[in-house]
C-alpha cells in the first residue's frame, strides 16, 4: 500500500482543496485532517486536489495533514453482512452507538465486519484440486437461510495446498493456494472490492422469472423480473416507502439490500425495529435473517449519500457471485442526484438543468446497469441475480424533472405513484395508466402455469381499467346517472377491480401477502362476474339492481379471504344471483 | 449572548476585506476553522456573532448572525477556535432568549452545567427508537384521521390569515399520552413572525400554565434574517438536552419555517451559490432535514422530542420548494383550506392531502382502538366522493346526480360540520372523535363500508350497537 500524504487549502463544506498528496488517483479513499475523516479524490489539477469528505468537517483548518491511501474505497465482503446496519460507508451503526452513545461521532474507526467472530468455516475443495476465480472454496451457515459461500477470489486460480476447516476468523487464513507461476497465496474469509467498479461475471443471461412481491397491482400488472429495475417515482405522501417495504417484507429475493439513502430517520427506525419480528412467508423464518441495512438518513453528511448507493449494490453482487438472486431497494435515488449535484455546485462546475451536474444520466445509466441477471465466475456455472428497485422523489410531484425523467430512460419496470389515489387512501397508490413494464411477455411463461390465459386476463383488466378512466371523465361532466347501463356496468367493474384487487392492505394479516395463485384467482372471478352480468345489462337490468347484489359486495371482499375455495364460493353465489335476476326480467338464456 | 468556551480566547484579525450582504470576508487569518464560531465587535462596541462558512488558505468567509448595519472594514474578528456551544440547565424552563441566545427576560445569561454543540447534532438510526404512543390533541381531524405520535415531525402548511396559530396553540395546550403523566416542556422558536402572533402563543401559554413549562427563542419580523439560521438550531439543542438529558416530552413548535428558508436563500445568493428551484440552494433539503431530523425518541431514554413546524406555503402553492422539501422530510402534514375556512369550519384541515406518516404505529387495540385506522381510511374514502360528488353537483347540478353519489354529498356537508368543525377551547376525547365518526359513516349505505372489517362493522355501527 502506498502512502501519500498532503495538506489541506481549503475547506468549504464537505469540499476539501489540498496539494501534495503526490501520485493521487482519482477514487483514491484518503483520511482527512487530525480527525482522520474518510474522504475521496474527485478532482486533480495540477498540484491541488479536489477531496469530498464523507464525514462533517466542523473544525477541520487549512495546513491540516490528508492521507491518501493509495487505495479506492472498498466495501468489505465476508460473514457478518447478514442482518447488518451500517452507515454510507459500512461501518456498523450499532457499533457506533456502543462506542459513541446515541448521537453520531466522528472520525471514529470502525471496522465494517467483526473482526473477532468466528465462523464454522466448511470447506468445498481438498487440497491438490484446481480451482479458479469465483470457485467456492468452502461454506459458513451465515443465518438459518443464508449459506454464505467463500469465493476463490477475482484474478487468482492455482492449486489449492491446504484447506482447513473449524473455527475461523474473517481474517484468519483458511487456505493455501499455489499459482502456475509458484507464488503462495493464503485465501481469507475477508475480501475486499471498490464499490464504484462492477464486480465481473461469466455472461449476463437474459431475464426469465418474475421477482414476485405478493403485491398484485405489481405482479399481476406491472410485474418485475429477477435481475430487472424498477423506478418508483411519487410526491410527498403517495406511499413510496410503504410500498418499497413491502417489497422488501414479501418479495422471494433470496436476500434483500435496503438502501435508505437520505430519508427519515424514523422510518429507518421503524424497518430496523419491525424488521426482526417479521416472518417470511415462505420459509417462515425472520426476515433479517436474509437482510442488509444501509441506513444514511437525511441528516447524516451528504457526501456519504453518494457512496451508500454503491455499497449496497457492491455487496448485492458479492451474493450474487455465490449464486443467490438480491434485491436492492433504495429509497431515494433523488437523494442520491442530490448529493451529486451538491458536490458538483462545490466543485464549480458548470450545471446542465436545475443544478444537477451534466453527468447525471451517465451515473443514474450506471447504477441501474449493475442490475441483471448473470452467469457468475467459478467453474459450476451459478445463476445469480440483482435486481435494482430505486424511489424517486420529484419536486412538486412533477415526473419531467431531471432525475425522474432520466430515470424513466434506464429502467424496465415503472411504478408510477399518483397523489390523487393517495389522496383516497387507495394503496398501494400505484397509476394504472401511467406505470410501464417491459418484462410481460418475459414473465409470462411463470403465470402460465397458475392460469394459461394470465396475459389475457390481465390485458383484458387493463382495457376495462382504462376504458372506465375514459367514462369517468365524461361521468365528471354530465353524471353517471346520465350514462348508458353499459358503460355504467364498466364503471362498477373497473370499480371492483380497484377496490377489489388493485387496492391492498398493508397492515392485514391477510391481504398483505397474496401468492399468485390467490390473484389470478380474484382476476378471473371478478372478470367472470363482468361477463356474466353484461348480457342482462344490455337485455335492460338496472346496474344498480347487480351493484348491491350482497354476493357482489362480497367480490370486494375476496382478497380478505384465506382459502382459495372461499373466491370459487363467491363466485357460485355471484352466478346464483344473477341467474335469478335473469329469470326476475325475463331474459332468456 | 452565546458564551464562548474560553472568556477572551483566540486570535482577533481586523482584516475585513468585503462585505457582502450577510458574509464577510476576511484575509491573513491563521488556522480558521471551518464552522468556528467568530466574534465580531464593531466600532460602538457591540458584539455580533458569526461562523466559518469556507476557509481558503488564509482567507474565510464568515456569516455573521446579527445587524450588519453599522459593520465597516474595520471591524474587529475574533476566532474563538471552537465550534457554537450553548449552554445548557434545567433553569433554561420558564426564560426567553433571542436567535442569538441573549436573554429578553431581564433575567441574567444562563450557567450550564453541559454545552452541547448547536449546528452538528445526529440521532444515529440504529439508537432511534420508533414513535408509537398516540397523542391525543383532542382535535377530531387530527386525532381521528391523523393521529400524532410522541416523537413525530408533523408540520402544518398554512396560508397567510388562516388560524394556523390557534390551532397550534389549542395543540399545545390539549395534548396529552393517554394514561399517561409525565414531565412535558414546549420549546418555541419563533423565526420572523409578528409581535402580535407572539404575543397570542404567550397569552395562551399564560392561560393554561405552559407558560412556566416553555423556553421561548424569538426572532421576531424585526429582528436580524440571518438570525434565523441560528434560532431553530439553538431551540433544538434545548429541547434535545431537556428531552434526552432531563427525560421530559417536548413540544418544539418552530414557526414560520418560510421564513427561515427565505433567509437560507439569501446567505445561499450572497454566496454566489448556483441555485436549484427559485433561487433556493441545492442543499436546501439536507438543511432542513438538519432541523426536522431532531425530533424522535432514543432507545434507553425517557424523553422525546415531538415537532411542529408551521409554514405558510407561497401564494398557496404545495409544490413551492419548501413546503415539498419539508413534506419529504417530515413525517406527514397538516394542510389547511382556504375554503374550509370560508365555510366556518375551525380547524379549517383539509384532511385529503393531509396526512400523519406514523399513525399506524400509534392507533389500534392497545392503543386507541382497534376500528381506529379502519375508520379512518373509511372517512378518507368516502370525504373524497363527497368532495367528487360536491364538484360534479357544481355543474350538472344536485338533481341530477344518482342516489349514491347524493348521500355522499350529504356525507361531505355533515363531516365537515360535525367532524371536522370545533370548538378553539373543545378538547374531544378519541372515544367521541371515533363515536361522531360512526354516527357519519351509518349515513351510507353499510356495504360501502369497505375499508372496514366486518367484526369491527358488527361492533361499532350504530345499527349493531343499538340493536
Amino acid at each position: 500500500m502506498s502512502s501519500q500524504a498532503g495538506i489541506i487549502k481549503r475547506v468549504n463544506g464537505s469540499l476539501i482543496l489540498a496539494q501534495g498528496l503526490k501520485g493521487a488517483k482519482i477514487g483514491d479513499a484518503v483520511y482527512i485532517g487530525e480527525l482522520k475523516l474518510i474522504g475521496e479524490v474527485v478532482r486533480i489539477s495540477g498540484r491541488e486536489v479536489a477531496l469530498q469528505c464523507y464525514e462533517d468537517t466542523s473544525g477541520v483548518k487549512p495546513g491540516e495533514p490528508v492521507i491518501g491511501t493509495g487505495n479506492p474505497l472498498v466495501a468489505e465482503l465476508a460473514p457478518g453482512l447478514i442482518g447488518e446496519i451500517f452507515d454510507g460507508l459500512e461501518r456498523s451503526e450499532l457499533e457506533l452507538w456502543r462506542l459513541t452513545g446515541p448521537f453520531i461521532g466522528r472520525g471514529y474507526k470502525v471496522a465494517s465486519l467483526k473482526r473477532d467472530k468466528k465462523w464454522d468455516f466448511e470447506p468445498r475443495v481438498k487440497p491438490g484440486e484446481e480451482v479458479e476465480e469465483g470457485d467456492i472454496l468452502g461454506t459458513v451457515q451465515e443465518s438459518s437461510v443464508i449459506e454464505h459461500r467463500i469465493l476463490v477470489p477475482v484474478g487468482v486460480r492455482g492449486v489449492i495446498e491446504s484447506i482447513e476447516e473449524g473455527r475461523f476468523t474473517i481474517e484468519d487464513p483458511i487456505a493455501v493456494l499455489r499459482t502456475r507461476d509458484g507464488r503462495r497465496i493464503e485465501l481469507r474469509m475477508l475480501q475486499t472490492w471498490p464499490v464504484r467498479i462492477p464486480r465481473p461475471y461469466r455472461e449476463r443471461l437474459p431475464v426469465s422469472e418474475p421477482l414476485f412481491t405478493g403485491q398484485r397491482v405489481i405482479d399481476t400488472f406491472f410485474p418485475i423480473a429477477k435481475g430487472g429495475t424498477a423506478a418508483i417515482p411519487g410526491g410527498f405522501g403517495s406511499g413510496k416507502t410503504i410500498t418499497l417495504q413491502q417489497i422488501a417484507k414479501w418479495s422471494d429475493a433470496d436476500i434483500v439490500i435496503y438502501v435508505g439513502c437520505g430519508e427519515r430517520g424514523n422510518e429507518m427506525a421503524d424497518i430496523l425495529t419491525h424488521f426482526p419480528e417479521l416472518e417470511d412467508p415462505r420459509t417462515g423464518r425472520k426476515l433479517i435473517e436474509r437482510a442488509i441495512f444501509i441506513a444514511n438518513v437525511s441528516n447524516l453528511p451528504v457526501a456519504a449519500r453518494e457512496a451508500s448507493v454503491y455499497m449496497g449494490v457492491t455487496i448485492a453482487e458479492y451474493f450474487r457471485d455465490q449464486g443467490y438472486h438480491v434485491a436492492v431497494i433504495i429509497d431515494s435515488t433523488s437523494r442520491w442526484a442530490e448529493a451529486l449535484r451538491d458536490l458538483s455546485g462545490r466543485l464549480e462546475e458548470i450545471p446542465a438543468e436545475e443544478g444537477y451536474p451534466a453527468y447525471l444520466a451517465e451515473r443514474i445509466a450506471e447504477l441501474y446497469e449493475r442490475a441483471g441477471r448473470v452467469v457468475t465466475l467459478g467453474r459450476d456455472g451459478r445463476i445469480g441475480s440483482v435486481t435494482v428497485m430505486g424511489a424517486v422523489s420529484p419536486p412538486g410531484g412533477d415526473f419531467s424533472e431531471p432525475v425522474t425523467s432520466t430515470t424513466l430512460r434506464f429502467v424496465g419496470a415503472l411504478w408510477a405513484l399518483d397523489t390523487e389515489l393517495a389522496y383516497r387512501r387507495h394503496f398501494p397508490a400505484i397509476n394504472w395508466l401511467r406505470s410501464f413494464t417491459k418484462y410481460v411477455e418475459v414473465l409470462e411463461e411463470f403465470w402460465r402455469k397458475h392460469e394459461p390465459d394470465w396475459r389475457g386476463y390481465r390485458e383484458k383488466a387493463l382495457a376495462l381499467l382504462e376504458e372506465a378512466s375514459r367514462l369517468e371523465e365524461i361521468a365528471r361532466v354530465v353524471g353517471e346517472k346520465s350514462l348508458p347501463n353499459e358503460q355504467r356496468l364498466i364503471l362498477l367493474a373497473s370499480e371492483i377491480i380497484r377496490e377489489g384487487f388493485l387496492v391492498q392492505n398493508a397492515y392485514h394479516p391477510v391481504d398483505r401477502y397474496c401468492p399468485p395463485e390467490k390473484q389470478v384467482k380474484i382476476l378471473k372471478t371478478i372478470l367472470a362476474f363482468y361477463d356474466l352480468a353484461s348480457p342482462l345489462v344490455k337485455a335492460g337490468v338496472p346496474v344498480d339492481r347487480i351493484r348491491s347484489l350482497g354476493s357482489v359486495v362480497e367480490l370486494l371482499r375476496l382478497k380478505e379471504r384465506e382459502k382459495l375455495d372461499d373466491i370459487e364460493k363467491a363466485f357460485e353465489s355471484v352466478k346464483r344471483d344473477l341467474e335469478e335476476l335473469r329469470r326476475e326480467y325475463g331474459i332468456g338464456g | 449572548m452565546i458564551k464562548l468556551p474560553r472568556e477572551k480566547a483566540g486570535v482577533v484579525y481586523r482584516t475585513v476585506r468585503e462585505i457582502r450582504g450577510p458574509l464577510l470576508f476576511v484575509e491573513g487569518v491563521r488556522g480558521a476553522r471551518y464552522n468556528e464560531v467568530v466574534e465580531v465587535r464593531l466600532a460602538d462596541g457591540s458584539e455580533i456573532i458569526g461562523t466559518v462558512l469556507d476557509v481558503y488558505e488564509d482567507k474565510a468567509v464568515v456569516q455573521v448572525f446579527g445587524h450588519t448595519g453599522g459593520l465597516s472594514l474595520d471591524a474587529a474578528v475574533r476566532f474563538t477556535g471552537d465550534v457554537m456551544r450553548i449552554p445548557l440547565s434545567e433553569d433554561l424552563i420558564g426564560r426567553v432568549f433571542n436567535g442569538s441566545f441573549k436573554p429578553l427576560d431581564g433575567l441574567p445569561e444562563p450557567i450550564g452545567v453541559e454545552r452541547r454543540e448547536v449546528f452538528v447534532s445526529v440521532i444515529n438510526p440504529a439508537a432511534r427508537e420508533p414513535p408509537s404512543e398516540f397523542m391525543q390533541t383532542g382535535i377530531s381531524v387530527i386525532d381521528g384521521m391523523n393521529a400524532l405520535v410522541r416523537g413525530q415531525k408533523l408540520p402544518i402548511f398554512s396560508e397567510a390569515g388562516l388560524p394556523h396559530n390557534v390551532m397550534a396553540a389549542q395543540i399545545a395546550r390539549q395534548s396529552t399520552v393517554l394514561g399517561a403523566e409525565e414531565e412535558f416542556a414546549v420549546v418555541f422558536c419563533a423565526m420572523g413572525i409578528k409581535h402580535e402572533e407572539y404575543e397570542y402563543f404567550r397569552r395562551e401559554f399564560e392561560k393554561t400554565g405552559a407558560l412556566d413549562r416553555a423556553v421561548m427563542i424569538l426572532n421576531l419580523a424585526e429582528d436580524p434574517v440571518i438570525e434565523r439560521i441560528l434560532a431553530p438550531r439553538i431551540a433544538l439543542t434545548i429541547a434535545e438536552y431537556l428531552a434526552f438529558e432531563l427525560g421530559m416530552h417536548v413540544l418544539a413548535i418552530l414557526t414560520d419555517m418560510t421564513n427561515y428558508c427565505e433567509a437560507l436563500r439569501s446567505i445561499s445568493i450572497a454566496r454566489e451559490e448556483v441555485p436549484a428551484r427559485k433561487g433556493y440552494p441545492g442543499y436546501m433539503y439536507s438543511d432542513l432535514a438538519s432541523i426536522y431530523e431532531r425530533a424522535g425518541k432514543i432507545r434507553g431514554r425517557k424523553g422525546s422530542i415531538t415537532m411542529m413546524p408551521i409554514l405558510t406555503m407561497p401564494g398557496g402553492d404545495i409544490t413551492h420548494p419548501i413546503p415539498d422539501l419539508t413534506g419529504y422530510i417530515t413525517e406527514g402534514q397538516l394542510i389547511l383550506s382556504r375554503e374550509l375556512e370560508a365555510r366556518g369550519v375551525y380547524p379549517p384541515v383539509n384532511p385529503l392531502p393531509s396526512l400523519s406518516r406514523l399513525m399506524k404505529d400509534g392507533v389500534g387495540p392497545g392503543r386507541t382502538r382497534e376500528d381506529h385506522m379502519e375508520v379512518s381510511n373509511q372517512l378518507y374514502m368516502a370525504y373524497s366522493e363527497g368532495v367528487r360528488a360536491r364538484s360534479l353537483a357544481r355543474i350538472i347540478g344536485e338533481l341530477s346526480l344518482s342516489e349514491r353519489e347524493r348521500k355522499y354529498l350529504r356525507f361531505a356537508d355533515e363531516f365537515e360540520r360535525r367532524f371536522i368543525n370545533q370548538g378553539v377551547y373543545e378538547n374531544r376525547p378519541i372515544e367521541k372523535t371515533l363515536e361522531i365518526a360512526w354516527d357519519l359513516l351509518a349515513m351510507l349505505p353499510e356495504d360501502e363500508l369497505i375499508r372496514i372489517s366486518e367484526e369491527n362493522i358488527r361492533k361499532y355501527h350504530p345499527r349493531h350497537r343499538s340493536a
